[in-house]
């Protein structure tokens, strides 16, 4: 399984290549309106052709990508900022009322439909990119909370959390310097598959105009500007749904590829 | 059992009590006055503050709750600002175009999911094995609403076979159905990809188990015990999974709603937050959460019922 490993990397290195790579230089301007040259299929001067309004596409994509990251990846930021110490918390002391009250609060927020409630953030805060991230962080707190008190529970019956207390450390010590650092590659892995759900829910937040907010290029908001052209020229629509299938593909790709390699017992598990 | 499902339920009218109050207080986060909303911007400030009054809008948080709670609990959701109607009544005309949308996305991935999962799991480690894994990290991957636009491409624009978009109502059953059928096709393929994955990886772990070397060798073949004995024994984080899917379906329906000009629940919250109609995405948003608390209800005792370590839990 070391091909999803590679595959998976190359994909998702390529998204944030492009992404880097426009804040130096994009092939045209992508606030540069240019209609007489609308909705031209890709061609040498248009890699992949231009948009509604004559932009280049391919320049779009480049400075999109770099919309979707930043917001995945800062919404990924918040769910284990705030997730992983909860998660260590409720390990900590399991069955404690302090768990129960962690644990049954993530039972409520996984209860709420994501995508509603993120439809219902963005319009209460109005839309934008911030508030994109603040709405899918908020539901990747209770993922990373879930993920870590489970994998940190069978480590505190081990010997070594036991030795550190024996030695005097005391519980949020021995959660941070021995606990933490054992789980860390389940959270590498579960951040991963976050990141390309935050993606792709930035895509439909974006689509139903809740995301990134124009000028501002944004994957998702292409599609939405795309769906009614779709049948004049096909490229306008294809170019950035490619272009979120094969970041996402690369970051699952990427995530099931780490959980091989960082953890050989979980080989093939999902 | 008793104390179990007495447990859940005291757990169940919580979450709900909770649940409630959560949606009442981010709505009323939102921004804008609903009074000025459905007065115009040329309405003078004594009228819109007479419709306030008439609203109830300058009671007290805890009050206007109480009353909204009491009202849910006698079935009456209250009246739509914009549509001057009753907000139980609308959420259940939605609800017509909406259920049916998750149910047959639900039973249309359960029937790609099932054979796709049997299939990779037969083939465990070898290249049809890998081939449909591969296919399905690509069903996962796909936005719904961008495969909801090729197929509108292919199926309506190029081909003309099915519509692409809107919705006839239930008076014309055929043209209904042939409506839904693009978007619980879009809806259902990325679920489907989850389901074969979990089921596949079910699968594989139950095929290691003791019974099923016993029923190896008593002459099953690994086809005959996989269906017969792994199957069943496989099918209890599917249903996890399944009742997870019918609420994201439900609710998560939203961006196919917009894509096809659906009716449905969605669609409602969606625009009811863009008309600032406040009343009805308390209402709709309420449904819904509670259906997906009590889909997980229900499932939970359905678990109990059949695997009774499940109980002491």
């Amino acid at each position: 399984m070391r091909l999803s490993l590679i595959l998976g990397a190359l994909l998702a290195g390529l998204a944030v290549l492009m992404a880097g790579l426009s804040f130096l230089w994009t092939p045209g301007d992508v606030l540069q309106l240019d209609v007489a040259a609308k909705l031209q299929p890709p061609s040498a001067a248009h890699w992949l052709g231009t948009d509604h309004l004559g932009r280049d596409m391919m320049s779009m994509i480049m400075v999109g990508a770099r919309t979707s990251i930043a917001v995945a990846l800062v919404a990924v930021g918040i769910g284990m900022g705030l997730g992983v110490p909860l998660g260590l918390t409720a390990a900590a002391r399991p069955g404690s009322w302090l768990d129960e009250i962690i644990m049954r609060g993530n039972d409520l927020i996984f209860a709420f439909p994501s995508l509603v409630i993120a439809i219902l953030i963005t319009a209460a805060l109005g839309p934008s990119a911030l508030n994109a991230i603040i709405a899918i962080g908020i539901f990747n707190i209770p993922v990373f909370a879930r993920v870590t008190r489970g994998s940190a529970l069978p480590l505190w019956t081990l010997d070594y959390p036991r030795a550190a207390r024996v030695a005097g450390k005391g519980t949020a010590r021995i959660s941070l310097q021995h606990i933490l650092p054992n789980v860390a590659s389940v959270l590498i892995v579960q951040g991963t598959i976050q990141f390309s759900l935050g993606i792709l829910a930035e895509a439909g937040l974006s689509y139903v105009g809740l995301g990134a907010q124009p000028p501002t290029p944004s994957w998702g908001r292409m599609l939405a500007d795309a769906q009614t052209m779709i049948s004049l020229a096909p490229h306008v629509a294809i170019v950035p749904g490619l272009a979120i299938v094969l970041t996402v593909l690369g970051l699952n790709l990427l995530g099931d590829g780490l959980r091989d390699a960082l953890d050989p017992r979980l080989r093939g598990t999902r | 059992m008793h104390r179990f499902v007495l447990r859940r339920m005291i757990v169940l009218c919580l979450s709900l009590a909770v649940a409630s109050a959560a949606i009442f207080g981010v709505v009323e986060l939102v921004p804008g006055d609903p009074a000025s909303f459905m007065l115009g911007t040329g309405a003078q400030p004594e009228t819109v503050a007479a419709l306030r009054d008439q609203l109830g809008l300058d009671l007290p948080w805890a009050l206007r709750y109480a009353h909204w709670l009491g009202g849910v609990l006698t079935g009456d959701l209250g009246h739509s600002f914009t549509y001057k109607t009753p907000v139980a009544g609308m959420i259940l005309d939605r609800l017509q175009v909406s259920l049916p949308l998750a149910l047959i996305a639900l039973a249309l991935s359960v029937v790609i999911a099932l054979p796709v999962g049997l299939f990779a799991a037969s083939r465990q480690g070898r290249a049809g094995d890998g081939v449909t894994m591969g296919i399905t990290q690509i069903g996962i991957s796909l936005p719904n609403f961008w495969f909801a636009m090729l197929l509108v491409l292919l199926f309506a624009v190029r081909l003309r076979l099915l519509p692409a978009g809107g919705f006839p109502g239930w008076g014309h059953p055929v043209a209904a159905l042939k409506a839904l059928i693009l978007p619980s096709i879009a809806l259902a393929l990325p679920q489907a990809a989850i389901l074969a994955r979990v089921l596949r990886s079910a699968l594989v772990e139950t095929m290691g188990q003791d019974y099923i070397r016993t029923a190896r060798a008593k002459g099953l073949s690994r086809g005959q015990a996989l269906r017969r004995h792994a199957l069943r024994n496989a099918l209890i984080p599917v249903l996890t999974i399944l009742g997870m899917q019918f609420s994201f379906l439900l609710a998560g329906a939203i961006i196919i709603e917009n894509v096809f000009y659906l009716p449905g629940l969605g669609r409602l919250i969606f625009q009811a937050i863009t008309q600032r109609d406040l009343i009805v995405v308390q209402g709709a948003v309420l449904v819904l959460v509670a259906a997906v608390i009590l889909v997980t209800f229900l499932v939970d005792l359905a678990y109990a019922a059949v695997d009774p370590r499940l109980r002491r839990k």
